[in-house]
């Protein structure tokens, strides 16, 4: 003991070492044992599972090998419910990042009117999801809804039935999908345009650029980190769509839009068919996996010109 | 200064229009008018889509305070003619919706106080402690946030109702009270920290426990007030959790009670409009409030 408060210096490494018990363990315990229990052991369960015909009430839950997988290949429903939420995370994707990127330059100088757009555009990102998709539910009813009055009012005689018709479920969820999200990134963006030297864009308007010119050539590069970002997070969780489309059709009408989660819900939950639904839940890691890889191998060979 | 920089600012500006052919003084000015009405223009749309923003929250108020038959008379009209509670009695009588909205604080609540503790516990162990597995934990840690919270969730609900957990609060919580996102998060801010702090500290004899509470939080409060804000809300929206761990009404959740009471057929508008508007409240007050916050853990759980 002397001699480590004569040397401070010979540094903690040491110090601890000598211990017997290392109150490290402690600090860490309370997440590791969480993580363990709740997150790192159901990865291993999940994917042993899904190897499984493992029903919930069944009197024995045979190994089965790769039979759930091969199942949904053959799955109809699944590849419709894939369908509906690669169309949804495409084009909520590119909305909610090109509207968001187009609101974000426009507000970008801060003045108290800009401000106030921005608390406005920000807003639904503190409403759930469930809370949007009942407002949008009614919103767009063709007895009590806003949408359908004010179009009769008009003199659209026949409005269209948004949210009961199979073409047009899907692309109104969409809608409202990226009415959500909008000001998420809106908010990414502008943080991100904070970050670029006021002198950049100084020395291109020296240079003669006009606003649209500053902002192909100092804008977008220094955003790209913050596109990327934001591009990531709506695929990933466009991809993980069941909240909104739970609350606005429950995935009606006819299946035009249920989601993978929603497909996965159903087995799982409603059906009790476990395997199944673990194979559904891994074919989606899969799949999220993927596509962040790919945009990242993009956004880096663009890096590299 | 000032001056030399403006005329230099000037005289790249009058270089400039001497090399480009310069447009007759009517196109010119054709040319102006064209860019103003732009601006303008896009300005307008802007604000519209504002406007679009924030109708629907208003248009959710109007239904909360009025009447069905005055609904259904005059759907087009956003503002009742008579305002009444009706909506906001019978959401308390159709729904035991006290009891939600207890259910709510407490689930996010304590949820969000337990992470918060036992992710900047473990943060503090990862930044500022040695021990024998450190690494490897780290990267276990960092490589969980990569699987999508679905594939563990027919094993957890397994777990939890093994546990005999299933419409508890242990069984919301607990397995909420620790993220793997927030003990990253944390890890960085407490690296940035300078170390000289905890030196002085420990020269004066003061333990692990010592500098985690008493140098290492009170110099974090910002960001811990960010996380807590951020994960709050997160929590206190959450649905499909609370949907799969509570299926008995009293120990349900605002959203997941709110979506199967809108599923009803012949719902009561205003009943369903005034729950919305009151399970929004809490978050809409907060945001007014505290919207840096926000903003901030935007920004930080975004650009790094």
């Amino acid at each position: 003991m002397a001699t480590t408060t004569l040397k401070p210096s010979s540094g903690p490494p040491r110090r601890r070492s000598r211990r017997r018990f290392n109150s490290a363990y402690l600090f860490v315990a309370p997440s590791v044992v969480i993580i363990a229990v709740f997150i790192a052991e159901p990865i291993v369960q999940s994917a042993w599972m899904s190897l499984h015909d493992w029903t919930i009430g069944a009197a024995s839950n045979p190994f089965t090998g790769l039979a759930n997988y091969r199942s949904l290949w053959h799955d109809s429903r699944f590849w419709n419910a894939l369908r509906v939420t690669l169309i949804y995370t495409a084009a909520v994707t590119v909305g909610q990042v090109g509207l968001g990127l187009a609101i974000a330059s426009r507000l970008r100088r801060t003045t108290w009117y800009s401000s106030l757009l921005r608390t406005a555009y920000f807003f639904p990102f503190v409403a759930s999801l469930v809370v949007v998709g009942i407002i949008w539910k009614f919103l767009l009813d063709p007895q009590v809804g806003l949408i359908d009055a004010w179009l009769g009012d008009l003199g659209v005689g026949n409005p269209p039935q948004w949210l009961q018709s199979t073409s047009l479920a899907l692309p109104t969820v969409i809608v409202v999908g990226i009415w959500k999200n909008v000001g998420f990134t809106m908010i990414v963006l502008l943080a991100g345009m904070q970050q670029v030297p006021a002198d950049l864009y100084e020395a291109a308007m020296l240079d003669g650029a006009g606003p649209w010119r500053r902002f192909t050539a100092v804008t977008l590069p220094a955003l790209r980190p913050a596109l990327l970002f934001t591009t990531l997070i709506a695929t990933i969780t466009g991809l993980q769509l069941f909240d909104l489309v739970f609350a606005m059709t429950s995935g009606g009408p006819v299946f035009s839009t249920e989601s993978v989660v929603m497909y996965l819900y159903e087995k799982g939950f409603v059906e009790f068919q476990m395997g199944y639904a673990s194979a559904i839940a891994w074919v989606l890691f899969i799949i999220i996996l993927a596509v962040s890889a790919v945009q990242l191998r993009v956004a880096r060979n663009r890096d590299g010109d | 200064m000032a001056t030399s920089e403006t005329l230099t600012r000037r005289d790249a500006a009058e270089r400039h229009m001497t090399l480009t052919p310069t447009p007759g003084p009517g196109a010119r000015r054709l040319v102006r008018m064209a860019g103003k009405l732009g601006g303008t223009l896009s300005w307008l749309i802007v604000v519209l889509g504002a406007v679009a923003i924030i109708l629907p929250f208003l248009w959710m108020l109007g239904v909360a305070f009025r009447t069905n038959p005055d609904l259904y008379g005059d759907p087009a009209r956003l503002w009742p003619d008579q305002w009444t509670l009706h909506g906001v009695r019978a959401v308390l009588d159709q729904l035991p919706f006290t009891r939600l909205i207890v259910n709510t604080f407490v689930f996010a609540g304590g949820a969000t106080v337990l992470l918060l503790l036992f992710d900047s516990m473990t943060a503090f162990a990862l930044a500022r402690l040695n021990f024998r597995g450190k690494n490897v934990l780290f990267v276990a840690i960092l490589a969980t946030l990569m699987v999508p919270f679905q594939v563990t969730l027919v094993p957890v609900f397994l777990t939890i109702y093994h546990f005999g957990w299933l419409n508890s609060y242990q069984g919301l919580i607990i397995p909420r009270a620790t993220s793997a996102l927030g003990i990253f998060l944390l890890r960085q801010f407490f690296r940035q920290l300078p170390r000289e702090l905890d030196e002085a500290a420990r020269i004066d004899g003061a333990g692990d426990f010592t500098v985690y509470w008493r140098i290492i939080m009170p110099n974090a409060k910002p960001v811990l007030a960010t996380l807590f804000i951020i994960q709050f809300a997160a929590l206190w929206n959450d649905f499909l959790w609370p949907l799969v761990i509570s299926s008995q009404t009293r120990m349900q959740t605002l959203p997941a009670a709110l979506t199967l009471f809108s599923s009803q057929s012949g719902v009561d508008h205003a009943a369903l409009m005034a729950g919305a508007a009151i399970s929004l409240t809490p978050l809409a007050i907060a945001f007014l409030l505290l919207q840096r916050y926000f903003v901030q853990g935007v920004a930080t759980t975004g650009i790094k």
